[in-house]
């Protein structure tokens, strides 16, 4: 505006473009800026068996250095052999979540049966990539039983690239998980290859995992929600994580 | 005769204040093969003669479901029956959407009927070439609705729609005062024997191939039955007609 000065320009500069006596000014502009995400935390990971599937998912969520609920679920399952699991954004966790069972509802209507999970999975990165300029902010792990009834785990980023891979973690307390799956189950540092985990000793590694993400990684703890799929199904239980 | 000069399209009156186009297609409703519906306390069963074009093809969809808890047998254009469950089953996804819960079938029945009233009233449309049995289950309980491509519901207990239909009508009048109190597995025989009516002046096979069943509940999510468990109620269906045939109890000729 003619005459008016803002603190953001010089009395000198503002002389030689306007050419008049400068007034102060009330409201300067200022630039606001919308802040659409936020990371309300937790840990989330997967692990695929030869005919079944291990995922963990804390409870906790967390907004700054607040924790909002103790018992907020990050996973959906999607079909009878297949559970999305979401760090992140829980309010995007919970949009993305509602439209995939829709879309998921919609694929059964048009092909009279279940999408598989290399389908769902195909389907998850073609969706987070149409919000390619407005991501979801969800780091996004799907589990479940492929085709030929072996386990599959897929990890993704934001924006929808994945792969599929013998195991994964997203969220806050995604290096420390990793770094132990890593280590018991990738086993890339040992040349000695020992047998690998069954069942039972796979879900209480998970466990154990799930418990150490919690000690450190301040955003992990409360309960952790445990899924095991194999040939029955999906198959949920709950744990105690510590509180603090 | 004069009723030709005023059934060019649904956006003309009669000076007898009917809109033929919408009469002829309700003719095309009857011209679909037999379906019926009924209602008990708890359940409703839909039931569906599938017509195979040639002996070479594959017998043609009748019954649709819409989301877990709706579905619907069709009479009339096929193609008119496969929009509407697109429809149907979107105005069921955004209503989960919206409010997390089952769209109730009363409204969805006249979200179907407002959409159907649309293609009466405009130039360039034509009514749909469909009547649908609508059964679902809701908060208050049990429904069976007829839609018309007038646009027009209604509510039954018990209904047939579709060519030969009133045989299985009769058949329907006879015994649904008993459907209220009777068990799933009975409600279906009574679909079967309603079609077998409605099939009997043609001389069509009833099988597991020809035939669909539908059920829906409270706590039975809508369900076409499998070959298999169709089977089952065919051989009991077969095993009193030759009972009745054989037996003393004369047969059931109305």
């Amino acid at each position: 505006m003619m005459g008016e000065w803002s603190s953001g320009e010089g009395l000198q500069q503002h002389m030689q473009s306007h050419g008049s006596v400068p007034r102060p000014v009330s409201n300067p502009p200022m630039e606001h800026r919308f802040m659409p995400y936020q990371n309300n935390g937790g840990t989330v990971f997967a692990v695929a068996g030869p005919t079944y599937a291990v995922a963990m998912a804390d409870t906790r969520l967390s907004s700054g250095m607040r924790i909002l609920s103790r018992n907020t679920t990050k996973c959906t399952q999607l079909t009878s052999k297949c559970v999305v699991l979401t760090g992140g954004m829980q309010a995007e966790m919970v949009e993305l979540h509602k439209r995939m069972k829709i879309l998921i509802t919609q694929y059964e209507h048009a092909h009279r049966r279940e999408p598989s999970v290399n389908a769902v999975a195909q389907l998850l990165s073609t969706r987070l990539y149409f919000k390619r300029f407005f991501p979801y902010y969800t780091f996004n792990v799907v589990v479940g039983l492929d085709e030929e009834g072996k386990g599959a785990v897929y990890g993704y980023d934001a924006i929808g690239s994945f792969e599929r891979i013998p195991y994964v973690s997203q969220g806050t307390g995604a290096e420390l998980v990793t770094s132990v799956l890593d280590n018991q189950i990738g086993k890339t540092n040992q040349t000695k290859q020992l047998e690998p985990l069954d069942k039972t000793d796979l879900i209480d590694l998970a466990k154990d995992v799930i418990a150490a993400a919690g000690e450190r990684d301040i955003y992990t703890g409360d309960y952790a929600e445990v899924y095991v799929i194999d040939e029955t199904g999906v198959n949920k239980s709950k744990v105690d994580l510590r509180k603090e | 005769m004069y009723r030709n000069l005023y059934d060019t399209d649904p956006t003309t009156w009669s000076p007898q204040g009917r809109i033929h186009q919408i009469e002829y297609a309700m003719e095309a409703v009857k011209q679909g093969t037999c379906v019926v519906g009924l209602r008990s306390k708890t359940h409703v069963v839909l039931g569906a003669l599938k017509k195979a074009q040639t002996q070479m093809s594959s017998h043609q969809q009748k019954l649709y479901k819409v989301d877990d808890h709706v579905g619907f047998a069709a009479s009339g254009l096929t193609a008119d029956a496969r929009v509407l469950a697109s429809y149907m089953r979107t105005q069921c996804q955004q209503e989960k959407y919206e409010f997390d819960e089952a769209l109730p079938v009363g409204r969805l029945v006249a979200d179907v009927g407002d959409r159907s009233q649309a293609n009466t009233q405009r130039m360039g449309k034509r009514p749909y070439g469909v009547g649908l049995l609508v059964a679902g289950s809701d908060m208050t309980g049990p429904h069976l609705f007829e839609t018309c491509p007038s646009g027009n519901y209604f509510e039954y207990e018990a209904m047939a729609l579709g060519s030969r239909c009133q045989s299985a009508k009769t058949y329907l009048e006879k015994h649904f005062k008993t459907f209220k109190e009777v068990s799933v597995d009975d409600l279906i025989m009574h679909a079967l024997k309603a079609l077998k009516k409605a099939s009997e002046t043609a001389d069509d096979e009833i099988t597991a191939e020809s035939v669909d069943i539908a059920i829906v509940g409270a706590e039975q999510k809508f369900k076409i039955l499998s070959n298999e468990e169709l089977q089952v109620y065919l051989d009991r269906l077969a095993s009193e007609v030759t009972a009745a045939e054989g037996g003393e109890a004369p047969m059931d000729t109305t």
